[in-house]
């Protein structure tokens, strides 16, 4: 279960995020819905441990545990994904290659024998097939002249290998056209059950359309403003934020 | 007091000139050509080393360690080189081995194929027409001084496959020594050659290769370069090439070793169409210094001419790269590209990069580049949200860096040998 208790963080001199309070319990999947510069991505990199944001106050724990004194790549083997807005590339590592770095660095650290090749390739094709991805993206350089759709299925494919307890999505949906926003989805949907839980990081309410959410939470100025139902959200589609954020105010 | 100062303004020749003096009689070839050169070794001594006499094309990088190291003649008949033998890559290539600077037929392999001769500069010693002992001390040091070296000829047409060219250089107890090469690499008209050179050792030592490259039209030579000498060694290279009408010359430079090392090219394009390609890597921790300087020569219209090199640079480690591009005026249509990056992974770490174009004809494309930086933070961060550690992350990295350079090598099997010595380095200087 996620916990988050009164987190505050900075970037800088200017203070994003101003007391955030949210729980996911296992099991579930939450929206996390919010007008532009509302501190949506920034909530997704505090949890996931990068060093740019300052914490000032708060907490966050996963299971338990405290999130906020862990190193980003303990936090991940301890099961949390961050699926990024904009992934990264990496040239001259090939997808094969970091992804099998990345799931046997995680084993190792939870003290778990580590896969080779053979076995890690089969694991790796039968996601790729499920994600309707070429077996050739394996041997291509991470994100390396992937389109936008490309990369973000790409995310996709390390959070099926790595099967994270919880997954941050932060607007993984941006850039993706209806066909490659189904693949996405589904590749969501089918990790869903017990030990799973999804923060689903969006703009827009069409990602929930495929991937239906537990619940929904509205982040403006730094502050969850409302939590509700998946009805939430049809009702920010139909009305905008403003009506949120003006009866916040 | 005024004694020291007269004699610190003197050429520091390093006691390189008495051996000549001693060993003149017995050395090989033309006695004029090696008269000559001594006069300009004994006017100009080693190139950088002594403050005040810096010529331009030195200035990044110093020859006083080497001019206040006693050299002398390696005993080649004590040497065991067995253990230098089984560091050698595995790539079951029929080899020419040099042992400290001189031909071992007993390790070297026969049976090249037809149309591809194999001598030695022992045997016909020819100190051909490109090399420039006026212009480059070094040069004029291994003029004076040379004894042996590879003589590879392969005739028109021939395809003379891979080799490799060995060069060893045995510990010598107490003894440091210095050793000339002069190679000598002719490809008729459409012939080919890949080559791959390995310099190791053990010691301390003064490899000072001299190398003439002539690639006749329509021929491709590619050589790969790996420099693993000892880290108390010096490898000062000179080589020069010239590459004709429609010919590529194709050469790729991994420097792992030496203490300090210089890696200097000459490439004269002298045909139309003709390519060259001078890429590189280097791979520095402690206070090792490497230094890669290339004159390309556009001669001719329509030649290009392609420089990549990356530097990966710890510790107190210092990378240099001096890249000169000359265009005469007949040679339209030049394209000329010539990049360097540098990773430095410690704040003592230090990149020197001097690009230099000098180009007389109007209708050319030439651009050159340098980028130096740190690893990069989104790249680390990526890399342990997916739960690499930071340590790990940075040698993904880094290795992803080399991996890009070590690209150019296109022959798979020694593109292989190359990464197995970075791993080989890798697991010996953890970052």
């Amino acid at each position: 279960m996620l916990e988050i208790k009164g987190l505050t963080a900075d970037i800088g001199d200017k203070t994003i995020l101003h007391g955030i309070d949210l729980v996911v319990p296992n099991g579930e999947v939450h929206a996390v819905m919010g007008p532009n510069g509302s501190g949506k991505s920034t909530l997704a990199y505090v949890l996931a441990g990068r060093e740019d944001y300052a914490v000032t106050g708060g907490t966050a724990t996963f299971d338990g545990q405290d999130l906020l004194t862990m190193d980003p790549e303990a936090r991940a083997a301890m099961g949390i994904f961050l699926a990024f807005q904009y992934p990264v590339e990496l040239p001259g590592v090939n997808n094969a290659n970091f992804l099998r770095t990345a799931l046997n660095a995680q084993r190792r650290l939870r003290g778990e024998d580590e896969l080779d090749a053979i076995k890690f390739l089969k694991l790796a094709r039968a996601e790729m097939k499920n994600l309707a991805m070429p077996d050739d993206m394996l041997k291509r350089n991470v994100n390396v002249g992937f389109s936008g759709g490309e990369k973000k299925r790409n995310e996709v494919l390390q959070m099926a290998v790595l099967r994270p307890k919880l997954a941050i999505l932060d607007e993984t949906d941006s850039g993706l056209d209806i066909d490659a926003l189904k693949i996405v989805a589904e590749g969501v949907n089918a990790l869903r059950g017990p030990g799973f839980s999804a923060l689903v990081i969006t703009h827009y309410q069409r990602l929930l359309d495929h991937i239906v959410p537990d619940r929904v939470h509205v982040l403006a100025g730094g502050r969850i403003l409302r939590s509700g139902g998946p009805e939430l959200a049809l009702e920010l589609e139909a009305n905008g934020y403003a009506g949120v954020v003006a009866e916040a105010a | 007091m005024s004694a020291s100062v007269a004699s610190s303004r003197a050429p520091a020749t390093g006691g390189f000139l008495a051996r000549f003096e001693g060993f003149r009689a017995q050395l090989p070839g033309d006695p004029d050509r090696r008269a000559q050169a001594a006069d300009l070794f004994r006017a100009n001594g080693l190139p950088g080393g002594l403050p005040g006499r810096r010529a331009e094309a030195w200035k990044y990088t110093s020859l006083r360690p080497v001019a206040e190291a006693s050299f002398r003649e390696p005993l080649t008949a004590i040497a065991d080189c067995a253990g230098l033998l089984a560091r050698l890559p595995n790539v079951g290539l029929p080899r020419l081995v040099f042992v400290d600077g001189r031909y071992r037929g007993d390790l070297s392999a026969d049976g090249f194929p037809a149309g591809v001769s194999i001598s030695t500069f022992a045997r016909s010693p020819d100190f051909g027409a490109l090399a420039r002992p006026e212009r480059e001390n070094m040069v004029a040091l291994n003029t004076m001084l040379a004894e042996d070296g590879v003589r590879i000829s392969v005739a028109d047409g021939v395809d003379g496959g891979t080799l490799m060219l060995v060069n060893l250089a045995t510990e010598q107890s107490g003894r440091a020594t210095a050793f000339h090469p002069r190679h000598s690499i002719r490809l008729a008209s459409g012939a080919r050659l890949s080559i791959l050179e390995v310099s190791l050792g053990d010691g301390v030592y003064l490899h000072n290769p001299v190398t003439e490259l002539v690639v006749a039209a329509g021929a491709h030579l590619s050589h790969v370069r790996l420099q693993d000498e000892a880290r108390t060694a010096f490898h000062l290279s000179t080589l020069y090439a010239d590459i004709a009408e429609g010919a590529t010359y194709d050469s790729f430079a991994l420097n792992l070793g030496a203490r300090l090392a210089r890696t200097e090219i000459h490439a004269r394009l002298g045909g139309t169409g003709a390519t060259v390609h001078l890429n590189g890597a280097q791979l520095l921790t402690g206070s090792q210094h490497a230094d890669i300087t290339t004159v390309v020569r556009h001669d001719a219209p329509g030649c290009a001419s392609r420089q990549t090199i990356k530097n990966v640079l710890s510790g107190r480690s210092r990378g240099v790269f001096q890249g000169k591009i000359e265009v005469d005026r007949i040679a339209q249509k030049t394209d000329g590209y010539q990049m360097n990056q540098a990773l430095l992974l410690s704040p003592d770490a230090e990149i020197d990069c001097k690009p230099e174009l000098e180009i007389f004809a109007d209708d050319v494309k030439c651009s050159h580049g340098a980028t130096v930086g740190e690893l990069d933070r989104d790249q680390l961060f990526y890399l342990r949200a997916r739960g690499v550690p930071l340590a790990q992350a940075r040698a993904l990295l880094v290795r992803a860096f080399l991996t890009e350079a070590l690209d150019a090598v296109t022959d798979e099997t020694i593109r292989d040998a190359l990464e197995a010595a970075v791993s080989r380095w890798w697991e010996s200087e953890p970052l």
